[in-house]
């Protein structure tokens, strides 16, 4: 049900699981795809005593060991260009879906109250708009009553999968942001204060009057901050939810995509929440140890196919159906064994 | 008779020869360990060294100089330059100095000529309790209740009358942001605070009890004692003392990392956010893509590494010369 709880189990699990038997699926990377995969490796050793071994450490510090091929797959919240794909001989597919929401600290204001639109966001985060009652924020809030107060913009100080999410939308939204900012895990930020984790940005927030920060959703959720709602690209406003979540991660275009290649900010679509992401997995195309390949294959299928109640448990959007059958049908297509035949998926087809 | 006393002689003479071997063998074995033991510490040293400088080579090459020079710190575009966290970290230190050396010497001699007896044990050990507590304690501490306290009382107050007067507004001018450079800096100087208080108690006290004497026999009040008595005598062991100090808030990390704020960005003002050294190193290093990028942070430890070192050798060098005055 919580997050914080998922991670206490998490972080038993790892400590039970990390003396691995030869068997156990190794992987490293992506920080914000722990808990789920954490938790579906506790409930998937108990039915097929295959272990998952994975090393949070950073989506940059999986991308590195993928490349090592010192683990099995690497997870990352940022998804490779097709031609860093290409060159490095990965598969690249998506595997669980979040979304990122901006938290304000503003006296009076409760959550849900106060709305906000892409170009005013990347405006107040590009140090143009300063003030909390700029004609802006007052346009899009009728009827609400803003404050005179400096805004002290909040971001990650840490690279972080957050950040690339939210720098992607504000890149769409704003061609100022674009060009002056860019988009990564992490940029030089025009203003405002760093802080490290989400927890870090959180606080940092909640201590601060007149402070904006953008968190994972879970995390604004589980620890009931202020968040906004935000005006999409179809010019509705929605609230941050499961819903609007999927909305946006149903409509993007997948098929179209080379190697996955989306990012789900900006979504069209009346209910999409527009700062949404997903976590990618990596892995060689032609596997160094089949066996391995095959297992860790088949705990993604599994994990697609039975992990969608433990997804929405922990505040994760499932990868929808017929995603999931695409991402199967490049799986058959594209793996090889090193002798050049395709790998040995029948056990993943079961 | 005379044949076996010879015998017996040969016989002692030979177990104590075997004895004596196996006594210097011992030697032997004990001085090739401590030797190992000590050129151990002298390899990792060197090994330390020579991985910092081949993983801050790339960096090093494609900005060369001036990576030293240009504040610019973008991850998008692979441009960095290292002013802004050198800049944070010695003006952080230097804050830090500023406050601690002062407060820790008048400590230090209320410790060694005014304090009643039963009084020293009780603030001697609360100081040394301060050098105790983990750095990342003073971070939360300081984040959660020292920075919102700033927020709300001095850093207003110091916006409201030094942030008016002519030459030193820029200083403390902005928005109180509650963590900031200003912040960093009053932590760092509550951790050296100790470093700088210990030393200058030990060196206080190796004054000649006969020169003190006899300055307040000449009439000497309490602070002309301090003053030009003890100090004056005791000045190059303080600032090896503060040169430790110095060496701790160069380097302290989590703290830091709390409160600083986190920006690569140089502002005139210290309310404002920056960032330092260690502090950058310990954010961006976990999720830095690219060699450029990791290359870049290995370089910031390089030059930390070389201006500690710095720091540090001073107050050898410092500590050295009282020793020999005073030994």
């Amino acid at each position: 049900m919580n997050q914080l709880r998922a991670m206490a189990t998490a972080g038993f699990l790892a400590a039970t699981v990390l003396p691995a038997a030869a068997g156990d699926i190794t992987g490293a990377g992506s920080t914000f795809v722990y808990p789920i995969l954490a938790k579906w490796a506790d409930v998937y050793r108990k039915s097929t005593g295959i272990g998952l071994n994975y090393q949070s450490i950073g989506s940059g510090g999986g991308i590195k060991q993928i490349t090592n091929k010192t683990v099995t797959f690497g997870a990352s919240d940022m998804p490779l260009a097709p031609e860093t794909v290409k060159k490095s001989g990965f598969v690249q597919f998506p595997i669980i879906n979040g979304a990122d929401v901006p938290v304000v600290n503003l006296p009076g204001i409760k959550p849900g109250e106060l709305a906000l639109d892409g170009p005013t966001v990347a405006n107040i985060f590009l140090g143009k708009i300063t003030k909390w009652d700029d004609p802006a924020i007052q346009k899009l809030n009728p009827g609400v009553k803003l404050p005179s107060m400096p805004i002290v913009v909040v971001h990650r100080s840490d690279g972080s999968g957050t950040t690339f999410i939210w720098t992607n939308y504000l890149s769409k939204v704003s061609p100022e942001w674009k060009e002056k900012v860019g988009e990564s895990t992490a940029v030089e930020w025009p203003v405002g204060i760093g802080a490290k984790g989400n927890e870090g940005v959180a606080n940092n927030t909640a201590n601060t009057n007149g402070a904006i920060g953008y968190v994972e959703y879970a995390y604004a959720k589980q620890n009931k901050m202020a968040y906004t709602k935000m005006v999409n690209q179809a010019g509705k406003t929605v609230s941050p939810d499961a819903d609007t979540f999927l909305a946006a991660a149903a409509g993007a275009d997948w098929i179209s995509a080379k190697d996955f290649y989306v990012v789900l900010t900006n979504a069209p679509g009346d209910r999409s929440w527009p700062v949404a992401g997903s976590t990618f997995i990596l892995m060689h195309e032609v596997a160094q140890d089949p066996v391995a390949s095959g297992e860790a294959l088949k705990f993604f299928k599994w994990g697609y196919k039975n992990g969608k109640q433990m997804a929405a448990e922990l505040d994760y959007v499932p990868m929808p159906d017929n995603v999931v059958a695409l991402i199967e049908k490049t799986w058959a297509e594209r793996f090889k064994a090193s002798d050049g035949k395709p790998l040995h998926l029948s056990a993943v087809a079961r | 008779m005379a044949l076996r006393a010879g015998t017996l002689v040969s016989v002692r003479a030979g177990t104590r020869a075997r004895a004596l071997d196996r006594l210097r063998l011992s030697d032997i074995v004990f001085r090739q360990l401590t030797r190992a033991a000590a050129f151990g510490v002298l390899l990792l040293l060197s090994g330390v060294i020579v991985a910092l400088m081949v993983g801050s080579l790339p960096a090093l090459r494609t900005f060369g100089l001036s990576f030293l020079m240009t504040e610019r710190w973008n991850p998008v575009t692979e441009k960095f330059g290292a002013l802004a966290p050198i800049y944070g970290t010695l003006v952080t230190s230097f804050i830090a100095m500023l406050i601690a050396v002062p407060i820790g010497l008048m400590i230090a001699f209320f410790l060694t000529e005014l304090c009643p007896q039963w009084l020293r044990r009780p603030i001697g050990i609360a100081i040394e309790l301060l050098a105790g507590i983990p750095s990342i304690i003073y971070g939360i501490w300081g984040l959660f209740i020292f920075a919102p306290f700033l927020q709300g009382t001095l850093q207003p107050l110091l916006i409201a009358t030094l942030g008016h007067m002519p030459g030193i507004a820029p200083l403390f001018s902005g928005p109180p942001y509650g963590i900031g450079t200003l912040t960093a800096g009053l932590i760092l100087a509550i951790m050296v605070l100790p470093f700088v208080t210990s030393i200058s108690r030990d060196v206080f006290a190796a004054v000649p009890t006969v020169l003190k004497e006899a300055a307040y026999g000449v009439g000497c009040t309490t602070w002309e004692v301090a003053r030009y008595v003890v100090l004056p005598y005791v000045r190059v062991g303080v600032i090896g003392g503060v040169m430790l100090g110095l060496g701790r808030a160069l380097g302290e990390t989590m703290a830091v990392t709390f409160v600083i704020g986190n920006a690569h960005r140089i502002s005139a003002s210290l309310l404002a956010p920056a960032t330092t050294i260690s502090a950058s190193i310990a954010n961006e290093f976990t999720e830095a893509v690219g060699d450029l990028y990791t290359s870049s942070l290995t370089a910031l430890g390089l030059i930390l590494f070389v201006i500690t070192f710095i720091v540090l050798a001073i107050a050898r060098y410092m500590l050295m010369r009282i020793e020999r005055r005073i030994g």
